[in-house]
């Protein structure tokens, strides 16, 4: 537990902070309403009323879903209390005796002041869906709800790994969602008593009197009610803005020209993609947006760049995993005169650029996930020709694990290199791998095997890495060393790659300790 | 979009829709609204799709993961036969289901999600699309003396005491255990079922 905070306590503060800061202005609206005396008469309809807001923030992944459930549970709030409410302005409405909520719903007919009226059920034959459908809060907030639901729904788990163009496609319908959002308060359903009438007719001391209203003698008069405006655009404004903002721009960048100067062909359909872009330049690890007009104008798919920034082009590889990705290698495959047109948006940074940071680093790769550490790879052996010092990593640790071979022949040529220059170079202890082979095909040869990795110095293993074994001979071999974990895999792996490095992570901070990142897509 | 199978996504819009008539039938019950009684429909029809639509179909291509605990539901769903197989009688049965609840403000969010998920199913109806049951795929059990058909005839081969004594040779298959007193004259494999 105790390692859990040390590594987890900025996340823990940062979403502390905004809950508390949702709940307090949760609590803050709802006093409003419950107490203030401009909502005096309000209250006396209802009985009580509520509120919402919504914020919206854009970091990440996880706080986007975040944000997506608050908004989900305060939706239902809302409309939960608007159904109440909606409920308690019908019975006002329809009361016969002479109470003050009946009076107080019958005003719109006498001032013709044009609203000053507080029960927005204007006739007693109004039923509460006509007043729904015929005003714009109750329209909007009809609709976009059910946008909201249809995202939410298309957004699931299964049907987003499963069918991604549904819920990529469905999601854009989050346009309706803010615009309606921002238009819902328009037509000031909400409603409390003016400044002036306060002043001159004052609830505490003139409620009792609710018959006298009408007695052209009497101190108290009727009171007048306006709307409260529409507050929500207030807060979408400006991260509509800022999105807004950064969609032109990574369409101006897309559109630039991208040639493309190589296409390998690798077995177990892989296609490698070598290109040139004006002003293109990338960190290692980073990912970019690929688009192909020729197979769907919309569609955007991220690929990690396997290319180091040494290099004077950048390449991505792309293994066959749906729709997309085999129309994309099948049209690669017929070698057409022209190459079909590639647009690409990026590159974007991921955390694997934090690699050389860490005095000792753990790379574990499962299956594609490989390919950042490609990148990193290619890049330190750059950085070794090229004799930079510069580099903090003194030791890495590299595992790469996956289920037939076949499909990464292409990263055995990397690695086979790489182990050469490091023997010539005579810094045989810098780079550590091991390669681990799980899946079990009873027709591997076994012969087979050996020759797709010849001329690597390392046995293949087979089965899983035992992560306990491996943590406890880096923590004894490093015992005063930052050491960063970088994991490109499933869920599965990831947690039990934290789970040790929780473990492993010494409680004392000049000791070593384990520092886990992941990425995935 | 070609490999789209419309019904999952069906699926989750109905079972969602199911929940939403559930909540929207239990504020208006419990809150006593004008024609509450439409809130106590609500809630039935809500329980009734939701158990319909909790087992979630086999994908026509690829594994399909299967919800918590549906195997229970998926044998009752699956006893129904064509009535749940069907996904046009699904869409007509969600459609008539919704349309009551469209009678009252509170569950007429209900009505609109179960709508449009009665659409989705027509669509998936149209492209030929059915409901199959996930079932778990019987074990094979490995066939234990299936392809001996005469028991041996000659004892192993086992070489002379001395040649006991020898280490064990590594052996060039891994995960047969390594040496041991033993060496075969032909390599021997052990065959992993």
């Amino acid at each position: 537990m105790g390692n859990w905070v040390v590594t987890h306590w900025f996340s823990v503060l940062f979403l502390a902070a905004w809950l508390g800061l949702n709940v307090f202005l949760f609590v803050h609206a709802f006093l409003l309403f419950e107490k203030a005396d401009k909502y005096y008469y309000t209250r006396q309809i209802l009985g009580f009323c509520r509120r919402t807001l919504r914020k919206q923030l854009d970091h990440n992944l996880t706080f986007h879903k975040l944000v997506a459930y608050m908004i989900c549970f305060h939706t239902a709030i809302h409309i939960i209390a608007h159904l109440f409410n909606f409920e308690r302005y019908s019975r006002s409405r329809q009361a016969t005796d002479g109470c003050l909520a009946s009076i107080l719903s019958n005003l719109s007919h006498q001032e013709k002041e044009g609203g000053s009226w507080l029960n927005p059920i204007q006739s007693p034959n109004m039923t509460v869906e006509y007043v729904t459908f015929t005003s714009i809060a109750g329209l909007t907030g009809v609709i976009i709800t059910i946008a909201l639901v249809l995202m939410v729904t298309s957004a699931m788990e299964f049907i987003r790994r499963s069918y991604f163009e549904v819920f990529w496609y469905t999601h854009h319908i989050f346009i309706i969602y803010f615009i309606g959002l921002g238009i819902h308060g328009i037509g000031g359903m909400v409603r409390g008593q003016t400044e002036e009438s306060i002043d001159e007719s004052h609830p505490h001391e003139c409620a009792e009197f609710f018959e006298k209203w009408g007695d052209p003698d009497s101190h108290c008069k009727r009171p007048q009610f306006e709307g409260l405006p529409a507050e929500s655009w207030k807060w979408i404004l400006t991260p509509s803005i800022l999105y807004i903002f950064e969609r032109i721009l990574r369409f101006y960048r897309s559109r630039q020209k991208v040639v493309i100067t190589k296409v390998v062909m690798y077995p177990s359909k892989v296609l490698e993609l070598q290109m040139n872009k004006r002003g293109f330049s990338m960190e290692v690890g980073q990912y970019i947006f690929v688009n192909c007009p020729s197979i769907s104008y919309l569609e955007w798919h991220p690929f990690t760049l396997t290319s180091a920034p040494e290099e004077d082009f950048f390449s991505i590889h792309i293994r066959a995993a749906g729709d997309w990705t085999e129309n994309l290698i099948r049209a690669f495959e017929q070698q057409h005169s022209p190459v079909p047109r590639i647009e690409v948006d990026g590159p974007f940074g991921t955390v694997s650029e934090d690699v050389f940071q860490y005095e000792v680093a753990m790379l574990v790769g499962a299956g594609i996930g490989v390919t950042p550490f490609a990148s990193i790879l290619k890049s330190i052996w750059y950085k070794f020709r090229n004799a930079d010092h510069s580099l903090k990593t003194q030791k890495i640790y590299f595992y790469w694990i996956c289920r037939e071979m076949g499909a990464f022949a292409w990263f055995n040529d990397l690695l086979a290199s790489l182990e050469q220059e490091m023997e010539e170079l005579g810094k045989v202890g810098f780079l550590n791998y091991r390669l681990f082979l799980t899946g079990w095909d009873s027709n591997v040869n076994f012969d087979k095997a050996t020759d797709i990795l010849t001329g690597l110095k390392q046995k293949t293993s087979f089965g899983r890495p035992m992560w306990d074994n491996e943590f406890s001979t880096i923590a004894t071999n490093h015992p005063k060393s930052v050491v960063g974990v970088f994991l490109c895999g499933p869920q599965t792996l990831a947690k039990s790659l934290r789970k040790c490095c929780q473990r492993y992570s010494s409680l004392n901070p000049r000791k070593v300790q384990f520092y886990f990142n992941k990425e995935s897509f | 979009m070609g490999q789209i199978e419309w019904a999952m996504w069906a699926n989750e819009q109905a079972l969602a829709s199911g929940l939403i008539l559930i909540a929207g039938g239990i504020v208006a019950t419990a809150g006593q609204f004008t024609q509450w009684y439409l809130g106590t429909y609500s809630i039935a029809a809500g329980v009734l799709v939701c158990l319909l639509e909790y087992p979630r179909g086999r994908r026509a291509k690829g594994s399909t993961m299967e919800r918590c605990g549906q195997k229970y539901m998926t044998r009752a769903v699956k006893a129904l036969g064509p009535l749940t197989r069907n996904y046009y009688i699904r869409a007509f049965l969600h459609l008539g289901l919704s349309v009551p609840a469209g009678f009252l403000l509170a569950t007429i969010l209900g009505t609109a999600c179960l709508a449009i998920a009665s659409g989705i199913y027509l669509l998936a109806a149209v492209r030929g699309e059915q409901w199959t049951p996930i079932e778990p795929k019987p074990k094979e059990r490995p066939q234990v003396g299936g392809t001996i058909k005469q028991p041996p005839s000659n004892p192993p081969p086992r070489p002379p005491a001395e040649a006991r004594k020898k280490p064990g040779e590594e052996e060039p298959v891994v995960g047969v255990p390594t040496g041991g007193p033993q060496e075969n004259p032909m390599p021997v494999t052990d065959e992993v079922v």
